[in-house]
């Protein structure tokens, strides 16, 4: 089937604003949105710019805006997107080129939750620390962002104060606060607590909708914000 | 613009086997390392491995490294080296712990310990039947690893440089003296000095057409070695994984079988058991994926067609979602369907290569029979080949080769980083890639980049793939060879500097296309059957003749010289190998 590509393009070195172009490709229905790109790339213009690695959507390579919402282009199939699909970058960070953006902030943002274990107290020895099903289960949705960004650039409070650690940051605070090995909580809490931290999030759900691994993103966020008051209040 | 950085330490890929090797760098604090990784290192593709990594920890029945190591050298028909396969093994354990007490989420058995699965392959008391020894976390433990590798790193403030491109490699009197990489970002050129150098680049499955392999999965480590001169080791083995989905070749776990998945023909037989009548599905890769093959030649596939099925239904609903939730998830993505209510439609996968840049157990390059060390010079992981898998991977056995030598390299970096000293750069150090980038700016042929992979793709899944025979071979070589000179002529419309991926694509074919021919020239050169390399007209394992690494060096002229390394053998003698 023929499928029309709008795609935003934008070349530091010689466009001064972002235009679109359109492109006529051939593909079944069950193609990917990025098999689409990569056609036109290989067959028809070389220069079209956009990250990609694993093409199944576990490396986080390649959001971008399919049609107004944020999804990865290996996890969108043509016959879901219509004849004639937009395509444009995620909102809120730099434009590189075409469909890239600059990720620097965004990991910037990921850093300063402290994402790693905490816990000073010596492992056991020669053997692993106990976790049951349930504490593992406890924060099982959080462990699986793989940091493409798709969450935090469709938020309005990120697109309104770029400062704002993002749903992104969050979830991987979740991930380590509702960790029942994890002793940095109090420190995660407090960034979270501050100024750009969760109570910038007005439950939009934007979040939660662009998730290409389906986590309940504006949900782990309710839970951090409750950790907080918890916490204030005991 | 050439800038110049000077380091301790370079690691060049930000996958598995190199985080684990940055993270024991800067353990002590006193060496300075840097990673240097053409995607933003949790892009990696050790985060699509799904199934489980390898270890005897025996946390649901009894388990011992012995029994693990018998079942690699077997797996590997006896190509694997035994010392190296012992060591792994009985690192195994400690490695899997370490990563827990890293904060690794496994899941969990009802005691609260890691929790293991059956995988192919691997079985107790040698071969009796199969063993839970696959540590996963659901079927996301790649992402898991990569995950908790890299937070570990941002803890001890290891130094990223994030898509750069390392295009080659710095010898300077023998040793190696760093790399020299293209910002991707910017088109600007890089040269990073250092006394030791670690490639981690992973693998390229880019070179077939079907792959479960991430398309940045280009060899250049390997590539970029071997144009200066160093060989590669048993290339002619490549596995193909027997289930990735029809056509697509997105891996589907072998976990799934793990957990009590069938292969099932056209005729609803579950046909395994004529193959391997004791590990049934589990039998290792190879010999599930010639079963497949056979199958489907004899008209056996699906409807006739080129593809058997998978059923995971018996595994139930609940089972799936809760141990194989992404495969769900790629079989409603991509298929349409639900894997509990309906069988997934597979065909063997290219997926690994077993050989590469060829190692001892500390990461070290050895360039020749005797094992003679390039001092300061590293590899580990998927481009690397120690040997540990040989002929044939077991399942779970890359991901632990990946942390085991990644470590192990890591600790041998560090001590030789702090007793060497920086060797002069040569005058000419960044000569050759901005040859290759001025070309590639200006390259104005008539061919297209895209044409030449596509037709190295098909050539190399028609004829040295599954099945191999001298004339298909022989005949891939030759057009390896034509396609290689119409890569010269190739044309490349992209004239910008910042984020040029045409001209790195470009660059990357290049990798692949060195890599292909000497896959082809090593293949056609051995002349029996093993692990994953099995010849039509040689249909047995030879081991008079052939039981051997091979090791391929390219001679200036664009010729392949091939010679041999001796097999490690410790305690476990060749023997048939029967599942
Ligand atoms: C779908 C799938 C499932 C798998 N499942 C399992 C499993 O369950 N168990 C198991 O044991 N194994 C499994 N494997 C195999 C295993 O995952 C891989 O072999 C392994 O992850 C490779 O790790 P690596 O560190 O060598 O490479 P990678 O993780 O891919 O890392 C390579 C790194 O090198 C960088 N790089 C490459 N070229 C350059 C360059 N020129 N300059 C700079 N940087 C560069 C990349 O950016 C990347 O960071 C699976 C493989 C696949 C494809
Ligand atoms: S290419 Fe990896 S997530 Fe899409």
């Amino acid at each position: 089937m023929r499928y029309v590509f709008r795609i935003q393009r934008f070349n530091p070195e010689t466009d001064k604003a972002p235009y679109y172009k359109e492109y006529e490709v051939e593909l079944e229905p069950t193609d990917r949105v990025l098999d689409g790109l990569n056609q036109i790339k290989w067959n028809i213009d070389g220069t079209l710019t956009y990250r990609r690695s694993c093409a199944h959507g576990v490396c986080g390579s390649d959001a971008m805006r399919i049609n107004g919402t944020n999804a990865l282009a290996c996890k969108v199939l043509v016959r879901d997107v219509g004849p004639k699909v937009t395509i444009e970058p995620i909102l809120g960070l730099p434009v590189i080129r075409d469909l890239v953006v600059d990720m620097d902030p965004f990991f910037e943002q990921y850093r300063s939750i402290s994402p790693f274990l905490i816990n000073d107290e010596p492992p056991p020895h020669g053997r692993e620390r106990l976790q049951s099903i349930e504490e593992r289960e406890r924060y099982d949705d959080t462990t699986k962002c793989i940091l493409c960004a798709a969450c935090t650039t469709s938020c309005p409070s990120f697109w309104a104060n770029e400062n704002y650690v993002g749903p992104a940051a969050i979830v991987n605070a979740h991930r380590f606060i509702f960790d029942s090995r994890d002793r940095g909580a109090a420190r995660r809490l407090e960034v979270l607590n501050s100024r750009t931290g969760v109570w910038r999030c007005h439950t939009i759900y934007n979040c939660t909708v662009a998730c290409p691994r389906e986590i309940q993103v504006t949900k782990a966020i309710g839970e951090v914000k409750q950790a907080i008051l918890y916490r204030q209040s005991t | 613009m050439i800038h110049t950085h000077t380091f301790d330490a370079i690691v060049v890929g930000g996958g598995g086997a190199g985080l684990m090797a940055a993270l024991h760098l800067s353990r002590g604090g006193q060496v300075r390392a840097a990673v240097i990784s053409k995607l933003y290192p949790p892009r990696s593709h050790t985060g699509a491995a799904q199934g489980g990594i390898g270890a005897a920890l025996g946390n649901l029945e009894e388990d011992h490294p012995e029994w693990h190591a018998f079942d690699t050298v077997k797996g590997s028909d006896y190509l694997g080296d035994q010392d190296a396969i012992e060591l792994m093994c009985r690192d195994a354990v400690e490695v899997v712990l370490e990563l827990e007490h890293m904060g690794l989420p496994f899941s969990r058995t009802e005691d609260g310990r890691i929790a293991q699965r059956r995988f192919g392959g691997h079985s107790h008391n040698f071969g009796k039947g199969p063993v839970r020894r696959s540590c996963y976390a659901a079927d996301r433990t790649g992402h898991m690893i990569l995950q908790t590798l890299y937070q570990q790193c941002i803890k001890n403030r290891v130094t990223f440089f994030d898509e750069y491109q390392v295009m080659d490699v710095i010898l300077s009197e023998g040793r190696a003296a760093g790399v020299v990489a293209y910002q991707i970002r910017t088109g600007d050129l890089h040269i990073f000095r250092a006394k030791a150098v670690l490639f981690a680049t992973g693998g390229f499955g880019r070179m077939f057409e079907v792959t479960s392999n991430a398309l940045a999965f280009t060899g250049d480590g390997p590539a970029i070695v071997y144009r200066r001169g160093i060989p590669l080791e048993d290339m002619e083995f490549f596995q193909f994984h027997p289930t990735g989905i029809a056509k697509l070749g997105i891996l589907i776990t072998e976990g799934v079988r793990g957990e009590g998945g069938v292969l099932v023909n056209g005729q609803g037989e579950e046909f395994m058991v004529r193959y391997a009548p004791t590990m049934k599905d589990l039998a290792s890769r190879d010999v599930v994926s010639r079963a497949i093959y056979h199958e489907i030649q004899a008209g056996r596939g699906i409807d006739g067609k080129r593809y058997v099925h998978l059923d995971a239904t018996r595994i139930g609903r609940e089972a799936i979602e809760t141990k194989l939730p992404d495969i769900a998830d790629f079989c409603r993505t991509y298929l349409g369907i639900d894997p509990a209510d309906h069988p997934i439609p597979v065909q063997p996968t290219a997926h690994y290569a077993m050989g590469g840049i060829p190692t001892d157990v500390d990461g070290r390059v050895v360039i020749d029979d005797k094992r003679t060390p390039i001092p300061g010079l590293y590899a580990a992981g998927e481009c690397a080949c120690v040997s540990v898998h040989g002929a044939n991977r077991l399942g779970t056995n890359s991901l632990l080769d990946l942390v085991v030598f990644g470590r192990r390299a890591g600790i041998d970096m560090a001590r030789f980083a702090l007793e060497a000293d920086l060797p002069p750069l040569p005058q000419d150090a960044a000569e050759r890639v901005v040859e290759q980038i001025e070309w590639l700016r200006s390259a104005n042929g008539d061919e297209s980049a895209a044409t030449i992979r596509r037709e190295m793709q098909t050539l190399m899944m028609n004829n040295v793939g599954v099945f191999r025979e001298a004339k298909g071979l022989a005949e891939a070589v030759e057009k390896l060879q034509e396609l290689r000179e119409r890569y010269r002529r190739i044309r490349v419309q992209d004239r910008s500097r910042a984020f040029n991926t045409e001209l790195t694509e470009t660059w990357e074919l290049g990798a692949l296309l060195d890599l292909a021919l000497v896959t082809a020239t090593c293949a056609l050169n051995r002349t029996e059957s093993r692990g994953a390399h099995y010849r039509e007209d040689y249909p047995k394992r030879d081991d008079a003749n052939w039981l051997k690494h091979t090791l391929a060096y390219g001679k200036p002229d664009g010729t392949i010289e091939i010679k041999y390394k001796p097999v490690v053998i410790t305690r476990f003698q060749p023997q048939e190998r029967v599942y």
